[in-house]
């Protein structure tokens, strides 16, 4: 028995989608590449003039300087503006197709596999003579080696039973560690510029020229426009991919489209946000945006915004603190988004979550409510279980005293006077005078209603128990609706059978 | 080792037929050597080349699939005959999804041919539709139950084009067909397992495909989806389609299904199901696990009772 279960689930695991990586894995990765970062970030706040390594104290900007920054005044500070909101647009919608195929960890492992390419550019462009910090080199020889990275990641994947984790653990932390090598060995090589190549470790959107900013932007807009026009095809990649490849879709193209997508907005992104914290820009974004929607276009659109919204914010306090690194910047920005949108996103928010759940809860007990004072009224002395036919002959001069009304369910009398006092407030219930409750009209025929759908709902159940899981929505109000006339009838005539003979049998409807 | 970890428990002498290497194995006639009577069986796989494998909507011809050196399938020859409804049978591990997987190109076959139509399937894609098993996507995707049918559509639509209305017209139609109209436009999380199950169907019909392969997709779901899906299946039927089903429902086998291939690693039999559908071919395929078989015998007694499906 046990040697089918294994080689069935093997099958599976060869066929289905893979496995969900927990988001403890992503924290960690995460949190490892902030700590890198800091470690990264100290030798970086030397070569800014003006600043010694002593000063640590921290001055805020003048209105003027924060009013001259948010405007965009100064030309250098539009163009890093202009090239980091550019990285957001693309890192957000890239994303969340990122996101949705969950190759969130491939991002990670293929940045940190650019960093060697970095260092491999620059030494080739010294051996070269040429200048080593041409940027199109350096950035052309992180794509490639990204690209490798991920290559290195497929070969494992597919030639050895190893897991994915492992496959990206690996190729992750030596690529990085290569990386690190390079740049040592650069740094004692006789040429100058070394210092320069820090700066994709964790990025500095100060250092991006006009040109750079133009790369960002073309660069951007190619991948906006490859996913606007791959769009249905993606979103089929992501949600089947055992149905596209059926269909005849060209899955592992789709995936390398994708996934040089993706390597082409972590390189855009090395010079501001750097490569540690490059695949914090397109989780992030896309993260946040499945709080507020259930639709993929609006959750494409959402992320790019929040993207975008990030890296312009984040640009800006990098203006105004200039010691600050860029990179954490705009990484912080994004997570205080997705902390706004985890609490306050309209689909799936918790605020939303909590008000769903208590509102469910209220209705309930406003339920309880009524269908207690209902069966008062039933036991009293004017039986009346008509439910469809001959409406309460004045409801209101029935009193039914508050002690009656608490053993009938498992509420506490706090909870019963709060939802009493909500029922009054909304008319279905009057306080007479000497504390009793009675129902009003308009109360009535909610008792009313509610307890004949109850019992049609019950007696259904009974009867139909075999199809019913696929049609329980009981809190439909119009249970017509659901099951249809034709059922209803047939269980009002079921439910008239069932009454005890003194009470007379429902009408059928429309009397 | 050397043996299939995909086999069921099996009686000794099973055991030993099990070591014959596979090409021996198809050749020999498989007898039964459970009962004392040992009297060669009508049904056994037929030879290959057989009656009309062009215009057969499925001819498999000589298919092998392993995973990871280990056969899943052996040598596996079948000609499915056009519109009819067609179950797979067999226990868990027999390669049932692995055979309509090989066959839709998503697994890669040691060796053999599938035709579709007479052609390979690269060409004959538009032809076919497949549902796969609910459980191989994640329901929490943002998408809505008309934009997974829509997506039944693609193949016509082609690249780089939105869904038109046209398209999402039909992938109502598509919905309205199975019962689901009024739940087009909820969050796929949002519905319930046979309501999922449903969508998937919808999306395959939404294709307008001659040949359709069909995953499991009796796979706990309620009666209502139940009664749908059979009520699709016949009116597909009734419309000159072929549908494929992996089934594991042998109470329903009889009730729902015309032709019957009994599966397990192997094509133990096959043929329309009252001649295929008998407790030896059962034993055969399913082996000597006697739960089964009670269970078999049960059936055959209240073989006659009237079909639940309107």
């Amino acid at each position: 028995m046990a040697r089918i279960n294994t080689s069935r689930s093997r099958l599976r695991s060869f066929t289905a989608r893979r496995p969900k990586r927990g988001a403890l894995v992503i924290a960690a990765a995460l949190s490892m590449s902030a700590f890198t970062a800091e470690i990264a970030a100290a030798p970086m706040q030397n070569p800014k003039g003006g600043h010694s390594i002593a000063d640590t104290g921290f001055t805020w900007p003048t209105v003027e300087q924060t009013v001259r920054v948010l405007t965009l005044r100064d030309y250098n500070t539009r163009i890093v503006v202009m090239g980091v909101t550019c990285l957001g647009l693309a890192s957000g919608t890239v994303g969340t197709f990122l996101l949705l195929r969950k190759r969130s960890l491939t991002a990670d492992a293929l940045s940190h596999a650019a960093l060697p390419g970095i260092g491999l550019a620059f030494i080739t462009l010294v051996l070269l003579g040429q200048d080593g910090k041409h940027l199109p080199g350096l950035l052309a020889g992180a794509f490639i080696a990204g690209c490798l990275g991920v290559g290195c990641i497929l070969i494992i994947r597919h030639t050895t039973r190893l897991k994915d984790d492992a496959a990206l653990g690996i190729v992750l932390s030596v690529s990085f560690g290569l990386g690190v090598v390079l740049l040592t060995i650069i740094q004692q090589m006789p040429v100058g510029g070394q210092a320069g190549l820090q700066r994709f470790v964790i990025g500095r959107a100060a250092s991006m020229g006009a040109r750079d900013a133009w790369v960002i932007l073309i660069c951007a807009a190619a991948v906006i426009v490859v996913c606007a026009a791959l769009f249905k095809e993606l979103q089929l990649l992501c949600f089947d991919q055992g149905y596209a490849g059926a269909q005849g879709w060209p899955v592992i193209r789709l995936d390398v489209i994708l996934m040089a997508l993706v390597t082409m907005v972590t390189v855009i992104a090395l010079q501001s946000v750097g490569l540690v914290l490059a695949v914090a820009m397109l989780i992030i974004p896309a993260a946040a945006a499945r709080f507020w929607t259930d639709q993929l276009m609006r959750m494409t659109l959402t992320a790019a915004l929040i993207g975008m919204v990030s890296g312009y914010l984040g640009a800006v306090i990098s203006a105004l603190q200039p010691r600050m690194p860029t990179g954490p910047v705009i990484v912080l920005v994004c997570a205080a988004g997705f902390g706004v949108s985890m609490v306050a996103g309209i689909r799936r928010g918790m605020v939303v979550r909590v008000w769903r759940h208590w509102q469910l809860n209220n209705r309930v007990a406003m339920q309880h409510l009524l269908r207690a004072m209902f069966e008062q009224y039933e036991s009293g002395t004017t039986p009346d279980r008509a439910f469809d036919g001959a409406r309460m002959i004045q409801p209101r001069r029935i009193k039914v005293q508050f002690d009656k009304l608490l053993p009938k369910r498992s509420w506490t009398a706090a909870e019963l006077r709060g939802i009493a006092a909500t029922a009054v407030r909304r008319g279905l219930i009057h306080r007479n005078d000497d504390n009793s409750l009675s129902l009003t009209d308009a109360g009535g025929a909610q008792a009313r209603r509610v307890v004949r759908n109850h019992r049609l709902w019950e007696t259904y159940l009974i009867h139909y128990a075999d199809i019913a899981p696929s049609h329980v929505d009981r809190d439909a109000d119009q249970i017509e609706h659901v099951l249809g006339r034709d059922m209803v009838d047939r269980l009002e005539r079921l439910l008239s059978e069932q009454l005890p003979p003194r009470t007379v049998p429902p009408s059928p409807h429309g009397a | 080792m050397n043996q299939p970890t995909a086999n069921p428990p099996r009686t000794a002498a099973a055991d030993a037929d099990r070591a014959v290497p596979p090409a021996r194995m198809a050749s020999r006639g498989v007898t039964d050597d459970q009962t004392a009577s040992a009297t060669p069986v009508a049904h056994t796989a037929p030879p290959t080349g057989e009656e009309h494998p062009r215009t057969a909507p499925l001819a498999i011809h000589d298919m092998t699939v392993a995973y990871d050196r280990k056969p899943v399938l052996w040598d596996v020859d079948l000609n499915v005959p056009e519109g009819q409804l067609v179950a797979i049978v067999g226990p868990n591990g027999a390669g049932k999804s692995t055979l309509i997987k090989a066959a839709l190109n998503l697994m890669p076959m040691v060796s053999g041919q599938v035709l579709i139509y007479g052609k390979p399937y690269r060409k004959q894609r538009h032809l076919v539709g497949y549902v796969p098993q609910r459980e191989t996507v994640d329901w929490d995707f943002p998408v809505s139950a008309l934009d997974v049918v829509a997506m039944g559509r693609y193949g016509r639509i082609g690249w780089f084009r939105p869904v038109t209305r046209k398209h999402r017209r039909a992938a109502l139609d598509a919905l309205e067909r199975v019962e689901m109209a009024q739940y087009a436009h909820r969050q796929i999380s949002q519905l319930s397992g046979g309501q999922q199950q449903r969508v998937f169907l919808a999306r395959a019909l939404a294709q307008d495909a001659k040949l359709y392969f069909m995953d499991e997709p009796f796979a706990s779901v309620d009666a209502a989806t139940e009664r749908a899906i059979v009520r699709v299946l016949h009116e597909l039927k009734d419309a000159g389609r072929t549908v494929i089903v992996v089934h594991h429902d042998l109470q329903t086998v009889t009730e729902y299904f015309d032709y019957l291939i009994l599966l397990n690693m192997r094509v133990v039999t096959h043929g329309p199901v009252d001649d295929v559908f008998t407790q030896e071919n059962l034993r055969m395929t399913y082996g000597g696990r006697l739960t089964l078989l009670s269970e078999a015998a049960q059936l055959f007694t209240q073989q006659s009772r009237s079909p639940r499906v309107d």
